[in-house]
């Protein structure tokens, strides 16, 4: 069990080092396989090893960690990666067409292929009020005019987070891109791109999303809002657009029975209780 | 309900828990009428899979009947009698498409948890870790059944349950496991573990026309089991598994060797105990003997096919002979789903009776004893067939 224990300690101490990193300004173009071989080779290495152990939290504490140093990465060189090729069309390339100026915030940018055609992910997205179907911070988004919508994504405590956003930018069937409006508690932009795939596999989706944590009495829920990683929350995002498109319904197990549940009379007697044997 | 679940190493009881029920249109809530006991399972009974959590079910081997189907699902109605496959596949994605429905991209709730390791995430299975979906198994009176509308065979009347439960994962794995050595007229196939699935690699191997098949065991009644099916066997405690291979194979080695133990590999040489050893001091993770003498042992261009699982690091793996010799790897989890239809027929033509391995039949209740007699092998226990 020492084993186990000093294991774990060392994740404590290589989760608060990777935290220090994901702070913005932090050094930059650490090259992505290195933290990957420390991120799989470690984290593995003791996940496994502590499998004899009590195992759940401990394994996703580790798994954090591997997430937090990743997402150390995705918040490199924001200010030189604003030049991002996505732009092609309007995107976030000119500083005045953002609400995050350029120079300042958190950008990251994820893709996903998905096996529809670019036109039907399009027509999906574009309707602002389907996105929290996949995507799980957010409550509600509600179209309030011609492009423009109010969203509201859930933070700590059972409280929310509100603003307005415009799309300032699109090309049908092609790209969409949104910012916050004025008094937007998180300033944000983001664009979303749909591409033809290669060799008829679909769709190559790549969103871009760039926001601004402001300091003060905000800062904590807003970092907790993106959870640790804003990067993480978008691949897992696009995860559930991609179920939900391909699929049309987004896989899940809440809400299934275990042996964590203890079962009441009544939700064992509807079936168990009738079955015949 | 009751239904086994885990609550760590050696540690599982039969508890009351709800009923499952519907959370998705296309799911459906199976009556489990049998369920089993796979190898797959003890991995997790002794402690070698992380991202379990007490409380959660185990089981990925079972049928049942239709109770409960969820909106989008019209192919299956109530009373239908069903083997359901243990990967959980969407059959629209890119690998589904290609029949790789185990590397299903659409199925596992947790894929980041498999990509911090793997890199990217295959399909959820049922009964198999958080990490492997966190679904609620089979080993239980009823089970929610995600895409019901692509993986559940139906069953005709008059077959019996013990006829066709293995269609869910040990007959799909065997006889991947043969279809990945690309066998041709003439060849020898070698197997390691004459398991379940070792033993449905052995008839695999023979109804995809191998020459010869030798099995490779210390249990006698496995090793009898497997003559029964025409392999030639070599009990790996009384003789020396590669001078015995090349003896039979006029000193070429076997054109195709199966690995049907996996990472729970049991030996006697240094390399075992050396393996014992980092792993009780979590320096490696799996061992990996079976696998180490299948590439010293195969020939020169031939095939190592690995259906017995791995889960994390390998230690003293002699890829420079893998890589000299210029051998082929086929591996992973079973694409179940593409095999059912075929091997069911199989069946109902009377061609392969897989019941042939059933040495337990025991209640859901006894399900903790169960696992520990097949664990130990005690009673010449070959497979373990619960009766919920
Ligand atoms: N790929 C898949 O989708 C899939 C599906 C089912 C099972 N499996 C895996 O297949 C493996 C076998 O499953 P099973 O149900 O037959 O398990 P099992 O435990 O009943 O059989 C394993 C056999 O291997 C033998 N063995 C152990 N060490 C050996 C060695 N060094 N040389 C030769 N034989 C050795 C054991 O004596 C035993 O008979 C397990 O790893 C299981 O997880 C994989
Ligand atoms: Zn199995
Ligand atoms: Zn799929």
């Amino acid at each position: 069990m020492a084993a186990n224990e000093e294991a774990l300690t060392n994740v404590g101490q290589a989760t608060e080092e990777t935290g220090e990193g994901t702070r913005m300004g932090a050094t930059v173009n650490v090259g992505q396989a290195e933290r990957w071989a420390s991120a799989i080779g470690g984290g593995a290495l003791a996940l496994y090893g502590l499998t004899r152990g009590s195992l759940g939290g401990i394994a996703l504490a580790l798994v954090g960690a591997a997430l937090v140093q990743r997402g150390a990465t995705g918040h490199c060189n924001l200010y030189d990666a604003m030049g991002y090729s996505s732009a092609e069309g309007g995107g976030l390339r000119n500083s005045e067409n953002v609400s995050v100026p350029a120079g300042r915030g958190i950008k990251v940018e994820k893709s996903v292929t998905i096996n529809r055609p670019p036109g039907e992910l399009y027509r999906f997205w574009r309707n602002f009020e389907n996105l929290p179907r996949f995507m799980n911070h957010l409550e509600s988004v509600r179209v309030t005019g011609e492009g423009r919508s109010h969203w509201v994504a859930k933070a700590p405590a059972g409280r929310s987070v509100e603003w307005d956003a415009e799309i300032y930018n699109e090309k049908e069937g092609e790209m969409i891109a949104w910012r916050t409006l004025e008094g937007a508690d998180v300033d944000s932009a983001g664009s979303v791109h749909f591409e033809q795939a290669a060799g008829g596999r679909g769709t190559f989706v790549r969103v871009v999303l760039k926001y601004d944590p402001p300091g003060g009495k905000l800062g904590a829920l807003v970092a907790r809002l993106f959870g640790e990683s804003p990067e993480q929350q978008i691949v897992e995002d696009l995860g559930r657009f991609k179920q939900l498109m391909e699929t049309g319904e987004v896989a899940t197990t809440e809400g299934q029975t275990s042996g964590r549940s203890v079962a009441t009379k009544e939700q064992t007697s509807g079936r168990s209780a009738s079955a015949g044997r | 309900m009751k239904a086994l679940c885990w609550y760590g190493k050696t540690d599982v009881r039969v508890e009351d828990v709800p009923d499952p029920k519907i959370l998705n249109p296309r799911d459906a809530v199976v009556r489990i009428t049998r369920t089993a006991i796979c190898g797959s399972d003890l991995h997790l009974y002794d402690g070698f899979i992380p991202t379990m959590q007490k409380g959660d079910i185990l089981g990925h081997e079972f049928m049942g009947e239709v109770v409960e189907t969820g909106a989008s699902v019209t192919n299956l109605k109530v009373g239908d009698r069903v083997v359901v496959p243990f990967p959980i596949a969407c059959g629209e994605c890119f690998f589904c498409r290609r029949g790789l429905f185990s590397a299903c991209d659409n199925s596992n709730p947790n894929a980041w948890m498999q990509e911090k390791l793997y890199g990217f995430s295959g399909a959820g299975l049922f009964g198999y870790s958080h990490m492997m979906g966190g679904y609620a198994g089979g080993q239980a009176e009823y089970a929610r059944v995600p895409f019901a509308d692509v993986g559940p065979v139906k069953i005709p009347d008059g077959l019996d349950d013990e006829k066709v439960l293995f269609l869910s994962d040990i007959f799909p794995t065997g006889y991947m496991a043969a279809e990945n050595c690309q066998i041709q007229p003439g060849d020898t196939v070698a197997v390691w573990g004459c398991g379940p699935v070792g033993l449905f690699a052995i008839k695999s191997a023979f109804l995809l026309g191998a020459e010869r098949v030798v099995a490779i065991d210390r249990f006698p009644e496995r090793l009898r089991l497997a003559a029964e099916s025409g392999a030639i066997t070599i009990n790996y405690t009384e003789a020396d598994v590669y001078d015995e291979l090349t003896a039979l194979t006029g000193g070429i080695g076997p054109d195709s060797c199966i690995d049907a133990v996996g990472l729970e590999a049991h030996g006697t040489s240094i390399g075992a105990i050396y393996d014992k050893v980092k792993t009780l001091m979590f320096l490696a993770t799996d061992r990996s003997t079976a696998l180490r003498e299948a590439i010293l042992c195969c020939r020169k261009g031939g095939t190592v096919s690995i259906p017995g699982v791995y889960g994390g690091l390998l230690d003293k793996f002699p890829f420079g002979a893998a890589f000299d010799k210029g051998l082929t790897f086929k591996m992973g989890q079973t694409h179940v789903q593409r095999y059912l239809r075929p091997l069911l027929e199989h069946v109902v033509r009377g061609e392969i009776d897989p019941s042939f391995l059933i040495t337990h039949r025991m209640r859901l209740e006894d399900a903790p004893e169960a696992y520990k007699i097949f664990r130990d092998k005690q009673d010449d226990c070959i497979k373990v067939v619960l009766k919920p």
